[in-house]
């Protein structure tokens, strides 16, 4: 089939950018659609222009590398899927497809559709861990049973891949799924107990620090959220922190 | 930089936002309540002794600054939250496609929020400022049977021009949007997201939101039409 | 040809570890803090280890060239880790997953490592819970296992299909906080590109930042590469599209010795290649084995009535079908390790009973499973005389609950319903069982510079066993470097800070200068993946699931002309100080080219057939991978001496003590 695709060229950090035009054809439906652009990035070379530069790595749907908003949306119109998912069978011929990056203050451009997500990173660092040493002496595995059910929904929430979507989603480009996601997890666990409430009020202020947006509920994130993260854990979020802000010393 | 204070972090701003929200929305049960007294179409009669009552009881008086309050920090908390999250996306995409992932109204509170508040305004032109006796009073429209002064008169004589009905008519459609999403969002806010309940407050939701807009709505079109006299 | 120390500790091997542990130099908390550590890589080995070592005192700076640490390959890991627990009581321990490691890898591994390697595999367990990785549980709350693949014990503890990803994010969890802590600084979006020997001491790397493509000097008394494996010199695998060699081949090309760069893991269970444009090979998890049943059709004409499109598998009658691992391996039947399915797969393939477009595919096959398990639940739900299609639907539920993620993922990438019509799978390039020679404590032949995880040659042998990566990354990390390298660093506490303007640090800054120049100078007509491809090619059919004399050395020169050609005629567009991911890319490819070449070197010197490494002319009447214990029971490690192709071998001697050496029989 042949496209039209229309592409967000940036050349640095600091550069305007554009949308460009670039016809494809021959492109075939088994193709993935970073594949789609690899074979375009082939002929960019050949014919001596700059490649597009875009993030992807596991190309499984795993790693969160991959981040684009793809016909007027984050990891394009399929859902419960990320880019490098997506097959280009999703699009039909003649289709003019849009492609830019994810667009928030707190993920600024490095590079045509490759946006920098530090953000993501320093929050986890405000708090998204629970605080054990490597040991070899700790107590046994199966010490402490956990509930089949919190253990599950511990692991729908560590799901999370940070690919940002939820973010690029947003209309308030707030970064509340992700952040609820990590709180969610260990909230559920009783490992994750004891530092419940300081985790909380940390990943959050780091993320208000971070510039993202404020939550107001519109679910977004949830519907384009590749790996399912529910809004239950965004509600979560806001009981652990209001429990912790009002009995905080 | 990080944010504190009342307003501090932004989820604390959410929980401004809910609180002050349900407590209008409580506000909003009680003035539908007693407004609804004009469909007993007594000329008035139980109607204006429920504002009589209102407006002269201290309690409620008191309350209604508690109102005012609430109604400001509502404002003022959306306003900063408007404010912040059109700063958090400084270039905003060339093509993007919102509703596949949201409903429009809950992307337009602001928007929603500020035609309610010029409603509002109007709203507070037409009733509220000559009841107080702030600009003007209620004594051009003299007293009712009982000899309570006749708030029902000035109504019906608002309510004379279409114009205004239309206006109050869009007025609570704002107001239906912004519950739809607002009521159900509350509770979210607040932490009560249950599985089990999600269904039932989402139900309330809508069932309010519709209610409450359609008995307001009512009132001025009825007193147009001349149903109500 | 000199004979390498393994420096493996003497006395039983039940006691060697602990024993060697007790007598390790130590650091004392304060000297801790006068000691830098650089680790290349942040997955599983690379970021247990760096979150250990701050926690322990050190200053840590760690690498990557995702643009987050999170992100490592790692990550895509599905099935699960090992771990001898024996939670389901059926008889395993620490000694069974070693003779079961030991084995599998067709004893080509270093006894004593894979003894260790099982001996702290429970601890591993139990770090990840107590940082709060959601394990499977069952419904009394404790954790579940499942068996994988090779094994007749249930000793892989898994979190769906996803363990990889939170063992990763546990370990990343770990190395945030610490990062949060400020005792590693994390340098994200770098890339190693070279080692700098100061004195004979790995004393740092020169990284290229590759945001603003600056070179950085990094200094260090010591440096982990933790950089994962190479399986990406095949262009088509099933790793990250980054995944390269070049840490370790800078590392090679600085003194250190590359082991058994052979041994390569095919997969059996994967996706096929669709078409030119393909990019990478998505990995079926291998607990599809657990099911579904392989096979191919009988007779030639049926597989190429498929082959054209004119049948389809369910058009072939059961009789017709040939189960052939079932047929070949009756004990084990669908479950024999990987390195015996996919040999198997290509072997029916090449003799033509292939069932795609290509003749490349065979068939995963879930019709019996859903039929088996639809019956039972009609019994177990009171159904009375269920019909055919009330069973199948029955059966599809139970199918979709083990395995539906993959069945989706499946029909995602296919664009085929894979519940009704049978899965085509056919073996991919997985895992890199050779990698950099390490010693006992995890130390390279050059001082000071430690190999973890994949990276490294130790503990798998010729074939790795599933869900023994993840613990191998983790034992590396978490449990066993942060020991062994205190004796090491002991003697730097009174060294200072490394100095990053000295001769060595300069000169190969700017080597890596001239040779990123060199890229741009060569303003060729080809992109850097049209090299890749070809080299691909060739690894695969002269280096890959088998090999004969003849087809390496055709493969050696076919590989050098790559190389000369891309040399000559690489075009690398764009500048060298800005994202450049051409120029990325052409930096891993050619180190590929000279890593292919000696890939295919220890192949052909290797004259037998082990594990993940079969020639064709060492197998028995059966067609069986034949060993030769007398001739080859060593690693092959290689010395690099100045160009490609001129590597000159060093052996370690294999001595198994513990064990008897028997032939393997999956039978
Ligand atoms: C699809 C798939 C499924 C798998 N499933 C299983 C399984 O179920 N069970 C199991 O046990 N094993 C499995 N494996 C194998 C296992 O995942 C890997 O062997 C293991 O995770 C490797 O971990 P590592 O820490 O050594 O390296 P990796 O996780 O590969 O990490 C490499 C790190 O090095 C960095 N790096 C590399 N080169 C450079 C450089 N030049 N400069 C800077 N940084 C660099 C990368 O950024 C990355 O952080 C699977 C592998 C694949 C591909
Ligand atoms: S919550 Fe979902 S959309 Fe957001 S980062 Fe995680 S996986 Fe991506
Ligand atoms: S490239 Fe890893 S999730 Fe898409």
């Amino acid at each position: 089939m042949k496209l039209t695709l229309k592409i967000w060229r940036q050349a640095g950090p600091d550069a305007k950018g554009a949308m460009v035009d670039y016809p494809v054809s021959d492109v075939s439906e088994d193709m993935s659609f970073l594949e789609m652009l690899d074979v375009l990035n082939d002929k960019l070379v050949r014919e001596g222009q700059q490649p597009i530069a875009f993030d992807h790595d596991c190309r499984e749907g795993i790693c969160g590398a991959c981040s684009l908003f793809i016909d007027g949306r984050p990891h394009g119109p399929s859902r419960h899927i990320t880019t490098c998912q997506l097959h280009m069978r999703k699009f039909k011929d003649g289709d003019v497809i849009h492609v830019e990056p994810w667009r928030a203050g707190a993920f600024p451009v490095i590079k045509d559709l490759v946006v920098d997500r530090g953000a993501f990173d320093r929050i986890q660092a405000a708090g998204g861990f629970v605080s054990v040493n490597t040991m070899g002496n700790l107590v046994d595995a199966n010490a402490q049973p956990i509930p089949k059910l919190d253990s599950d929904k511990a692991f729908d929430a560590a799901a999370c891949i940070g690919c940002g979507a939820c973010v690029a989603a947003c209309p308030n480009s707030s970064a509340m799924l992700f952040v609820a996601a990590k709180v969610s997890q260990y909230a559920l666990l009783p490992q994750g107990r004891p530092e419940a409430k300081t985790r909380a009020l940390n990943m959050v202020e780091q993320m208000d620090t971070e510039g993202f947006g404020n939550c107001t509920n519109i679910g977004a994130c949830e519907i384009e959220c590749p790996k399912d993260i529910s809004l239950e854990n965004i509600a979560r979020l806001n009981r652990e922190y209001l429990g912790a802000e009002l009995s905080k010393e | 930089m990080a944010r504190q204070g009342l307003f501090g972090s932004s989820l604390i701003k959410k929980y401004w936002m809910a609180l002050t929200g349900l407590f209008l929305i409580g506000f909003l049960v009680a003035h539908a309540t007693i407004n609804a007294m004009i469909f007993f179409n007594d000329g008035g009669i139980t109607f204006n002794e429920w504002a009589h009552f209102m407006g002269t009881n201290l309690i409620i008086r008191t309350v209604e600054l508690v109102l005012f309050a609430g109604l400001i920090l509502h404002v003022v908390d959306g306003l900063m939250l408007w404010r912040q999250n059109r700063a958090a996306r400084p270039v905003d995409y060339a093509f993007a496609k919102h509703n596949a992932n949201s409903k429009w109204y809950s992307r337009s509170m602001g928007i929603l929020g500020t035609l309610i508040l010029l409603f509002l305004i109007v709203h507070l032109w037409h009733f509220w400022v000559p009841s107080r006796n702030i600009v003007g009073s209620l004594e051009p429209y003299g007293s009712d049977a009982a000899g309570r002064e006749n708030l029902f008169a000035l109504m019906v004589q608002v309510f004379s021009n279409p114009a205004v009905v239309v206006v109050y008519v869009l007025g609570c459609f704002s107001l239906f949007w912004h519950l739809l999403h607002g009521f159900k969002s509350a509770f979210q806010s607040l932490g009560l997201n249950h599985r089990k309940y999600n269904g039932f407050i989402a139900f309330c939701g809508a069932a309010f939101s519709i209610i409450v807009p359609v008995l307001f709505a009512a009132m001025p079109v009825s007193m147009y039409l001349g149903w109500i006299k | 040809m000199s004979i390498l120390d393994a420096k493996v500790p003497a006395g039983p091997i039940e006691r060697k570890w602990s024993e060697h542990k007790d007598h390790i130099r130590l650091v004392n908390p304060a000297n801790k803090r006068s000691i830098d550590i650089i680790v290349v890589g942040t997955g599983l080995a690379g970021a247990s280890a760096a979150a250990s070592l701050a926690e322990m005192g050190y200053n840590v700076k760690s690498f990557c060239y995702q643009d987050s640490s999170r992100r490592a390959h790692s990550i895509a890991a599905q099935g699960g880790i090992n771990a001898a627990k024996n939670y389901p009581n059926d008889g395993d321990s620490v000694y069974r997953l070693f003779y079961d490691t030991l084995k599998g890898g067709d004893y080509r591994s270093r006894e004593a490592n894979t003894w260790r390697l099982a001996e702290v595999s429970a601890s591993i367990i139990d770090q990840c819970v107590a940082q709060g990785v959601p394990f499977a549980r069952d419904y009394g709350g404790l954790l579940d296992n499942r068996s994988f693949g090779g094994a007749q014990v249930s000793r892989t503890f898994y979190a769906r299909g996803q363990t990889g990803q939170q063992l990763l994010l546990g370990a990343y969890s770990a190395l945030m906080r610490q990062v949060g802590k400020g005792k590693v600084k994390m340098y994200d979006r770098h890339e190693m590109l070279d080692l700098v020997v100061v004195e004979g001491k790995a004393r740092g790397i020169i990284a290229r930042n590759l945001v603003t493509g600056e070179l950085e000097r990094h200094g260090a008394h010591a440096v982990l590469l933790c950089t994962g494996g190479y399986g990406n010199v095949f262009f088509l695998s099933t790793n990250a599209m980054g995944s390269n060699v070049t840490a370790a081949w800078k590392a090679h090309k600085r003194g250190a010795y590359m082991a058994n760069p052979c041994y390569t893991q095919i997969h059996p269970t994967c996706i096929p290649v669709s078409g030119d444009h393909q990019s990478k090979l998505t990995l079926m998890s291998e607990s599809l084995r657990n099911d579904g049943r392989i096979w191919v059709p009988k007779k030639l004409e049926d597989a190429k009535a498929i082959q054209e499109g004119k049948k389809k598998g369910s058009d072939i009658a059961e009789d017709d079908r040939d189960y052939y691992l079932e047929r070949r391996y009756p004990s084990f039947g669908n479950l024999v390790p990987r390195d015996v399915a996919s040999r198997a797969a290509k072997e029916r393939c090449d003799a033509g009973f292939g069932v795609n477009r290509t003749g490349e595919a065979v068939y995963l096959d879930f019709a019996s499973a859903i039929e088996r398990y639809g019956k039972m639940e009609a019994n177990v739900h009171h159904v009375e005389n269920p019909s055919p299609e009330k069973i199948r639907e029955l059966g599809m539920k139970v199918v979709s609950e083990k395995y539906g993620n993959l069945f989706d993922m499946y029909e995602n990438i296919v664009g085929e319903n894979p519940y009704v019509h049978a899965m085509k799978i056919y073996p991919a390039v997985h895992y890199t069982m050779g990698g950099l020679w390490v010693d006992y404590n995890l130390q390279s032949t050059v001082p000071g510079m430690y190999v973890l995880g994949e990276a490294n040659f130790s503990d798998h042998g010729a074939n790795r066993l599933g869900a023994s990566a993840l613990m191998q990354g983790l034992a590396d990390g978490y449990f066993i470097l942060p020991y062994t390298i205190a004796d090491y660093v002991a003697s730097d506490i009174r060294t200072g800070p490394i100095k990053t303007d000295t001769a060595e640090f300069v000169e190969a800054e700017k080597s890596v200068r001239e040779r990123i120049d060199k890229f741009f100078n060569t303003k060729g007509s080809e992109p850097v993946d049209h090299f890749h491809k070809r080299l691909g090619k060739v690894m695969w059919e002269k280096c890959g699931m088998a090999r004969n004399a003849k087809g390496l050395q055709e493969g050696i020169e076919e590989i050098r002309k790559i190389r000369d050609d891309f040399w000559a005629n690489v075009r690398v567009p764009g500048k060298p100080n800005e994202l450049n991911q051409e120029l990325e890319k052409a930096g891993r490819v050619a180190d590929f080219l000279e890593l292919g070449e000696l890939m295919c070197k220890d192949a052909l010197n290797r004259n037998e057939s082990c594990g993940g490494h079969f020639r064709e002319e060492y197998q028995t009447e059966e067609g069986e991978a034949l060993r030769d214990d007398e001739n080859f029971a060593y690693v092959a490690a290689w010395e690099w001496t100045g160009e490609p192709g001129k590597d000159v071998m060093h052996k370690e001697e294999l001595k198994f003590e513990a064990l008897k050496l028997s032939q393997r029989s999956y039978k």
